[in-house]
């Protein structure tokens, strides 16, 4: 039978065990979160935007470029219907971007933006955005989704270009996710694996 | 036997001839032993190499002075010289004194290496973009607002790595398509990633980014000298780690906008050529070469993969199958699994090469021929 | 009350006897020294030319992989550990530690977790590949199916270092010998001490870390994978929260040893005992607000990145003072060079290089250049090697004697010691050439002008690892037929409670508390 001393160090250091693990889990990630959208880290640019009729700043111009990337095996055809617009902060702006699903299956997408600079981040807002659903697509179609953006007049001076990022993942079916060698999400009925 | 001659060469003998010979075979050899990070051509490379330097010799004076005390101490003070050993174990002034003075030497390098970083970061006001993209195991380069867009890939072929061939100048160095851009121009490179986390390095250009899957990062390089410029991934990412190198050519700003022009017409040349027909030898040849460029590095040369890892592509396989099956793994790829959609990757002339190269060597021998046509037709869902 | 050890196998099953527990986990952490050198040596033999000579890329990186984990998991840990079992009740006047049969547990569980990594090797799909530090998406979404494995032993090793941890603090906070205060304490025992607090602070953040990765590979979170409204960069967050103080929690300890040699064989106490401690405990707290220096360039924005450079900046201050202070130890001592003395020496000159380019390393902007390259893997075997390792080593040849009553052969020491020195040197010193020439790290094959100096890194590697097979030789030969000694204190210039008990030590010390003046 141990000392009392020593059990209370024991149970001492088992909160603090167990306090790290949750904090770990359960904190760091939402904490990290709000880290970022405070900040603008990783250019994540948030939900979707309550319009406020502030105005526009006609004093000057931004420069806003688009560029669209599939990820992994991503097969279908996803681009920005112009590669950049100049807009003048405050003013609602609309963009499309073409997706086509070049496959014989139907699927699903889900775009994931990323804006740089980072100080830029939390002076754009979407207040329309293909990136906020999941994107279904049947086999062979194609669709021009819609970005309708107001870059904030409180933007600072020095920011004089923004690059807004998209990557299309595929989400079709997803329950659970893959390692390298489980192909689950693939329908064809072909042995690919000898 | 020769094994053992050549080390000895290289230790000894190596940096001696570099010295006795002449100058342009001094520089090749000085680039075999370099023991230091390159100056670089770019404003931003040659501020690093610089703190890289300072830091370097505050460390080496500090050490000098450190070391000097110890060696002294354990010649001088040795029980066999007879030295007898004091009692003093503490001393508050020496310890303020060796605490504050490497403080105050931290806050002398802190101020160089802040305006440095600053410069690192400042990615304001390029006069172009280029995007790159890392995938597992090549780069894409995309010229924003020009619509020229290419892959490049590891140009050495497998027989140099394997050994069976002798290996070249450039080994593990040499694309199939160097990024091209002009010198004297503030550049911008926007990175990210297909798939996992690679890195996108050139020492000479003094520029290394991350490139992450579903976010951008961005660097910069303003090149002051027209040239070759070779780097590597920097970010473990897969078995092809080592095999994804970098070549970025300068040029200088007229020849840049000519090879602008070409790779324009390039690229409406091959749109055109996509709707020609070619004979079976024609694209035999064209698909040897495109699947050993693109396809070998994981289903292997002779087509029969890594049993459990990397399909074979002979009996059982989709080579050997119904051709529409066929197009759509290599077009678009299999979700969950590292086969990637080639339809956005190669060309369609390139495409219908490799699946016809596929479908008939190794004793494949389908007889099936397919044509760009039938790609871009496949492509566009008919 | 006190009795003999058991007989048979069933002694070493279910001891709770400190000084066996000490052994057991200083014979397993050896093996795992050979298992981890065996890979390490399948590396430097690949390296030797560039092109793919023995083996392919994909078990290349199995071989960078497992040479990491077996390291630092399976051999300086344990090893650290063992030394603590070993001889911190002693230190202290305490007959065992607090908690004696979660000791047993603490260690068992470590074969069956090490056995279960090492069998993946053989597994389909091949052992985890993607290094050590198992960036989420290689790790996750791309990773072979032996990644279950690999987070069961991580939560299992994870499970034994913190257990561990408890022990030794309950111990050192509740059983020391009346008069001993904390700041009475010797170092050893105070740098294992912060080294506990660090480990139970941070062992449940890397569990943290892989059962978030176990979760999205399995069960459709999306911590880590960005489609789902995650980021990669979060795992590097959270498994560098934990990695920092690891490197920490893996020098710490060697700290403590040097602070140990370094006094007996200058015959002199050790300088600024004081300081020494705070110096310790200041390292161990900026060792947690330094993480992200791991992470210069994933695009952090420039005020994280420099608030992140001057903190790392920082912990040179601490680390300074205690270099300042063995060698005002040494200075006007009397100076002997006996094998723990040299390897301690070593460890000074060494670690304090590998602390110069830790500091070049903290420079961000340089960092650019450094970060990935063949540049961090110098640094941080010169720190761990010639740091961690040698202080294990000159640790053995030390308490040898005090553990098994047999002296070693010394010439065979120096001999060993030498060897190991310049093996070591011409292994890791040509490694910051590279670095800087451009080379990176994980690499399986390089360009061509980085021959030369692989060549010789090569060479230097099979010199080291020989060295090892000449100290297993030596220690294996002390304890069945080494020339016996029984005085005491071993050493002349030795001091402290572990050295008023016979030698070798007693089956049970301290069953009576000794009085500290």
């Amino acid at each position: 039978m141990s000392a009392s001393p020593v059990r209370k160090t024991l149970v001492k250091s088992l909160f603090g065990v167990v306090g790290m693990f949750v904090f770990a889990v359960f904190i760091m990630p939402p904490l990290y979160d709000v880290f970022c959208e405070i900040t603008g880290i990783g250019g994540k640019t948030g939900g979707r935007y309550q319009v406020t009729d502030a105005g526009i700043d006609t004093t000057r111009t931004v420069k806003v470029q688009f560029i669209a990337t599939n990820n992994g095996a991503m097969p279908w055809d996803f681009s920005p219907s112009v590669h950049e617009v100049i807009v003048h902060p405050g003013a609602p702006t609309e963009v499309a971007f073409y997706a086509k699903n070049r496959t014989g299956r139907d699927m699903v997408a889900q775009a994931i933006p990323s804006l740089t600079p980072f100080n830029a981040a939390e002076y754009f807002h979407k207040t329309e955005c293909f990136c906020f659903n999941q994107q279904p697509l049947e086999a062979g179609k194609e669709a021009d989704m819609p970005l309708v953006f107001i870059v904030d007049k409180d933007l600072p001076k020095s920011v004089k270009t923004i690059t807004l990022s998209y990557t299309l993942f595929d989400v079709t079916g997803r329950t659970t996710k893959t390692t390298a060698s489980n192909n689950s999400n693939y329908k064809e009925p072909v042995a690919l694996l000898d | 036997m020769s094994r053992r001659a050549n080390m000895l060469f290289a230790l000894v003998l190596a940096p001696v001839l570099a010295l006795i010979s002449s100058g342009s075979a001094l520089a090749e050899e000085a680039q075999r032993w370099a023991v230091n990070m390159p100056k670089g051509v770019t404003p931003v490379s040659n501020t690093i190499y610089d703190i890289h330097m300072i830091t370097f010799w505050i460390c080496v004076v500090i050490g000098v002075l450190v070391f000097g005390v110890m060696f002294y101490s354990m010649f001088a003070h040795r029980k066999s010289r007879g030295a007898v050993a004091a009692n003093f174990h503490e001393n508050t002034t020496a310890e303020i004194v060796w605490t504050v003075i490497p403080a105050l030497i931290l806050v002398v390098m802190a101020i160089p290496a802040t305006t440095a970083l600053l410069d690192v970061y400042d990615t304001a006001e390029a006069e172009m973009d280029v995007k790159i993209t890392g995938y597992q195991w090549k780069w894409q380069y995309e010229y924003l607002g020009e619509d020229v867009a290419y892959m490049s890939e590891l140009a050495t072929p497998e027989s140099e790595i394997y050994n069976t061939a002798p290996k070249s100048q450039y080994y593990l160095q040499e694309v199939s398509a160097p990024l091209v851009i002009p010198a004297k121009t503030k550049v911008r490179f926007l990175i990210t990633a297909k798939d996992v986390i690679h890195s996108w390095w050139v020492p000479d250009l003094g520029v290394k980014k991350d490139a992450i899957p579903g976010f951008v990062t961005e660097s910069w390089a303003y090149v002051e000298e027209p040239g070759i410029y070779r780097g590597e991934c920097a970010e473990l990412c897969g078995k092809g780690h080592a095999f994804m190198p970098i070549v970025v050519n300068v040029l200088e700003k007229e020849e840049y906008n000519a090879w602008l022009g070409e790779k324009k017409a390039e690229v409406a040349a091959i749109r055109e050529l996509a709707k020609k027909t070619f004979t079976m030898e024609e694209l035999m040849v064209k698909g040897k070469e495109a699947y050993d460029r693109s396809c070998a590095s994981c289903h292997m040369g002779n087509g029969e993969g890594i049993p459990g890892v990397f399909p074979g592509l002979k009996e059982g396989s989709a080579a050997v199958g119904p051709v529409a099956t066929h197009l759509d793994v290599v077009v678009n790829g299999v979700a969950g699994t590292a086969m990637q959609a080639f339809g956005g990757q190669l060309s369609e002339v390139d495409l219908a090469a490799i699946i016809t190269y596929e479908r008939n060597a190794w004793g494949n021998d389908t007889g099936d021929v397919v044509q760009p046509i039938d790609i871009l037709k496949f492509k566009q869902g008919q | 009350m006190a009795h003999g050890p058991a007989k048979g196998i069933g002694r070493w099953l279910f001891t709770t006897n400190h000084k066996d527990i000490g052994t057991l986990y200083l014979w397993f952490s050896f093996a795992m020294f050979l298992l981890g050198g065996f890979f390490a040596m399948v590396i430097r033999a690949e390296l030797f030319e560039p092109g793919m000579q023995i083996i392919k890329p994909e078990f290349f990186n199995q071989m960078t992989t497992m040479h990491g984990l077996v390291m630092v998991f399976g051999a300086i840990m344990p090893a650290f550990v063992g030394l603590a079992n070993w001889m911190i009740p002693m230190m202290i006047g305490a007959p065992d530690m607090a908690l004696p049969r979660m000791n047993n547990l603490s260690f068992w569980i470590l074969p069956f977790a090490f056995a279960l990594l090492a069998s993946t090797l053989f597994m389909e799909g091949g052992a985890p590949n993607f290094g050590w530090t198992f960036y989420a998406p290689l790790s996750t979404t791309y990773a072979p199916d032996t990644v279950n494995y690999f987070i069961f032993g991580v939560h299992i090793m994870g499970a034994s270092s913190i257990m561990g941890s408890i022990n030794i603090i309950a111990t050192v906070l509740n059983m020391r010998a009346p008069g001993m205060t904390l700041m009475k304490m010797p170092m050893f025992v105070w740098t294992w001490l912060i080294t506990a607090f660090l480990l139970i602070a941070v062992m449940p953040v890397l569990a943290g870390a892989v059962t978030m990765m176990l979760m999205d590979i399995n069960f459709g979170t999306s911590f880590f994978d960005a489609a789902g409204g995650g980021d990669p960069v979060l795992f590097q967050h959270v498994f560098w929260f934990f990695g920092h103080p690891e490197v920490y929690i893996i020098i710490l300890p060697a700290f403590g040893v040097i602070s140990h040699i370094i006094p007996t064989f200058s015959r002199k106490p050790l300088f600024g005992y004081s300081s020494m401690v705070y110096a310790t405990a200041s390292i161990a707290f900026l060792s947690f607000i330094v993480w992200a220096h791991h992470m210069f360039l994933v695009g952090m924005p420039i005020g994280g990145e420099l608030y992140f450079m001057y903190a790392t900046m920082l912990i040179a201050v601490p680390t300074a003072a205690k270099v300042f202070n063995w060698i005002s130890t040494m200075f006007r001592g009397s100076i002997t060079y006996e094998t723990p003395m040299l390897f301690a020496i070593a460890f000074v000159i060494l670690f304090t290089i590998g602390g110069f380019t830790g500091l070049m390393l903290a420079i961000a902007p340089a960092d650019v250049q450094y970060h990935d390259s063949y540049f961090v893997v110098a640094h941080f075997h010169y720190v761990m090697v010639a740091g961690a390792v040698f202080s294990g080593t000159a640790a053995v040849y030390y308490w040898l004697p005090k553990w098994c009553g047999k002296m070693y052969d010394e010439t065979m020491g120096k001999v060993q010691f030498w060897i190991s020195f310049v093996g070591f040197n011409i292994t890791f010193f040509p490694q910051h050439f590279l670095g800087l020439a451009g080379m990176p790290r994980r690499y399986a094959d390089y360009a061509l002008q980085f021959s030369d100096w692989n060549m010789i890194s090569s060479i230097g590697a099979f010199m080291y690892g020989a060295a090892q097979l000449l100290f297993m030789f030596n220690v294996i030969r002390t304890i069945r037929s080494g020339t016996p000694v029984s005085e005491p204190k071993t050493w002349e210039g030795a001091e402290g409670l572990e050295w008023t008990v016979a030698t070798p030590a007693p089956y049970h010390t301290f069953s009576t508390p000794p009085e500290v003046k």
